[in-house]
């Protein structure tokens, strides 16, 4: 049984406009910072762009000038490679100068090539070993329980790290608990380091086999602005954990890396960075 | 050592001082992963079982979810086999639990080969070396079943993780009163010229009866409890190869990455003896009765003695 995709029946229309415009700019951080880095992950992060934009402009109750604020919800980057979108959202969210993200990897700089909760104000858990974030998140979502707190927290996977054993721990024990207060969102982009994942080591169906370990699963477009904020906000009233399924295409923004596993870990040249560029802005152009 | 207290194993004291820390701090949280009647965590479970997880035989999982509670305002105990919490789990201690530095006691159970008749699969030999290379974490070996209560008790306001290995076997007690803590981590239990004993775990009380041998043929030996490995007392421990100008170590462990190489790390770089090292010898164990493991693999009080005679012959 494969579950229904999300009603969006009674949703009041959302303007997306704003969302869209501000996914799009991290997009352009994105290509900027691995460019000036000469390493790092594009196509991860451009695939789960929109999904991450939806969480820290819209869905998430979080204070960038209070980051430790006991109440607010928590996001945790378990495909900790995709850290350009993760530090792309917190500075244009304010947890720190956007300017600091021409340093990623930079050897004084607090942005490390993975997510590390010590050097960055606003990143929740290190990362970057994958396959641990949603164990980590059910630690949190039992010690907020323990606690009486309300924050909600939203975990991201990649598609291909749902091949580690560990994701399939803690998707029995996230049941186990019953959970309320746990969303995991997998950024299916179909793609990793080798290849397409259905070719490499196939995890399809993802929400049957969540279903089948005792969650409500979805499928969604990961690039459609409302089905995302519709999605993440439903999850929020699903009693039990909640996996989304966020179809997505790896680069998604950029034509030459859209669903290229070789735009996996490679930065861009200056050229390509221009061009990557010159097509994201045409995008917000035509939004407008 | 005192003979008048009945032998206590050190898994006892963990799950006894378990219990009082959950009493004394609503923050203990404890997990285990199917092994809490083996490892104590039941008395802690049966109590509080709002604040005790059994992840089921889930080892990683076990350790990110502790790196989560932790994260979250929690200090996280986490029990198993010594052999699976370091082991099977050893990514998820090292990224979820020691790069971000968090209160996570990773308290491992049937350390060595005293484990016995489960054979090698359940014996760790390596889990003091693995600890030990993990940037902040700390790491203890306690010798009786007082210095264990004592030091999970102390546990508790420890900063970042630590690694607290106890075992299956009973032993006898080294400190008949509960100390305080574990103090410097390198306690002199035995002043002596001659050698320098250091020992960890339940080589300890054989450390001191491998003294009394030792003064029977006129060997005026030393012997230092070294319960907390890393980070290991330099002063004592360095003050101590100083004055005799030569040693042995004694642990249930493999001698790479343990005890033996904590301290001739010391003396390498403070004060290089000559150092004997008994221990596991980069084999496996296997299965037996705890005593005659003890017997094969030399970890007797006899076999110390001996080792001490010939490293004080060899370098003097």
């Amino acid at each position: 049984m494969h579950p229904a995709p999300v009603s969006l029946d009674n949703l009041e229309v959302l303007d997306t406009l704003g969302l869209k415009k501000t996914a799009n700019q991290l997009r352009q951080d994105v290509v900027r910072m691995t460019c000036a880095a000469g390493s790092g992950h594009p196509g991860g992060s451009l695939s789960s762009a929109d999904i991450v934009t939806a969480l820290y402009f819209q869905v998430m109750n979080h204070r960038p000038a209070e980051p430790k604020w006991p109440e607010r919800d928590r996001f945790i980057l378990s495909k900790g490679h995709c850290a350009p979108i993760l530090y792309a959202a917190l500075a244009n969210s304010g947890y720190f100068p956007v300017d600091d993200l021409l340093n990623l990897r930079k050897i004084d700089c607090h942005l490390q090539g993975h997510p590390d909760m010590n050097k960055t104000i606003g990143v929740e858990i290190s990362s970057g070993s994958l396959g641990q974030g949603l164990s980590i998140s059910i630690g949190m979502a039992l010690a907020m329980r323990l606690d009486n707190l309300p924050g909600h927290i939203f975990t991201l996977l990649g598609d291909g790290e749902s091949q580690e054993g560990e994701v399939w721990e803690a998707a029995m024990a996230a049941a186990q608990y019953k959970l309320d207060h746990l969303t995991a969102i997998v950024d299916a982009n179909g793609l990793q380091i080798d290849g397409f994942t259905k070719d490499i080591m196939n995890v399809e169906p993802l929400p049957a086999k969540y279903e089948a370990f005792g969650w409500t699963a979805r499928s969604i477009d990961g690039h459609d602005m409302q089905q995302i904020v519709e999605a993440l906000e439903w999850s929020k009233t699903v009693p039990g954990p909640v996996a989304i399924i966020a179809k997505t295409v790896k680069g998604k923004g950029v034509s030459f890396m859209e669903n290229q596993a070789g735009w996996h870990g490679k930065a861009p040249t200056e050229e390509q960075r221009e061009q990557a560029i010159t097509e994201l802005k045409a995008e917000v152009e035509a939004l407008a | 050592m005192n003979a008048e207290l009945k032998p206590r194993a050190t898994r006892e004291a963990y799950g006894e001082a378990l219990l009082e820390l959950g009493r004394e701090h609503d923050n203990v949280v404890a997990l285990d992963a199917d092994l809490s009647g083996s490892t104590m965590s039941k008395f802690f479970a049966a109590e509080f079982p709002q604040r005790f997880f059994n992840v089921g035989v889930a080892e990683a999982n076990m350790m990110s979810i502790a790196a989560g509670l932790a994260v979250s305002g929690k200090v996280s105990y986490a029990s198993t086999f010594a052999v699976f919490a370091t082991g099977r789990a050893f990514d998820q201690v090292r990224q979820g639990i020691c790069q971000p530095n968090l209160p996570v006691r990773v308290c491992a159970s049937h350390g060595g080969i005293t484990v016995g008749e489960d054979g090698s699969s359940h014996q760790s030999v390596e889990d003091i070396g693995l600890m030990r290379m993990l940037p902040n974490m700390k790491v203890v070996v306690p010798a009786d079943f007082n210095q264990t209560y004592a030091a999970v008790k102390e546990s508790y306001a420890h900063a970042g993780p630590m690694y607290i290995r106890t075992g299956r076997s009973k032993l006898p007690y080294i400190y008949p009163e509960m100390p305080a803590g574990l103090g410097s981590g390198a306690d002199v239990l035995r002043t002596g010229n001659d050698i320098s004993i250091f020992a960890c775990g339940i080589m300890v009380a054989k450390a001191l009866e491998a003294a009394e041998l030792l003064a029977q043929q006129g060997i005026d030996a030393e012997v230092v409890n070294v319960s907390v490995i890393k980070p290991i007392d330099v002063d004592t421990v360095a003050a101590s190869l100083e004055k005799t100008g030569c040693a042995v170590t004694a642990e249930e462990h493999s001698i790479i990455g343990g005890l033996g190489d904590a301290v001739g790390e010391v003396a390498a770089e403070y004060h290089p003896v000559r150092i004997g090292r008994l221990g596991i010898r980069d084999v496996f164990g296997k299965s037996g009765t705890p005593e005659q493991l003890l017997e094969e693999f030399r970890l007797t009080a006899k076999h110390l003695a001996s080792l001490a005679d010939q490293v004080i012959k060899s370098s003097k």
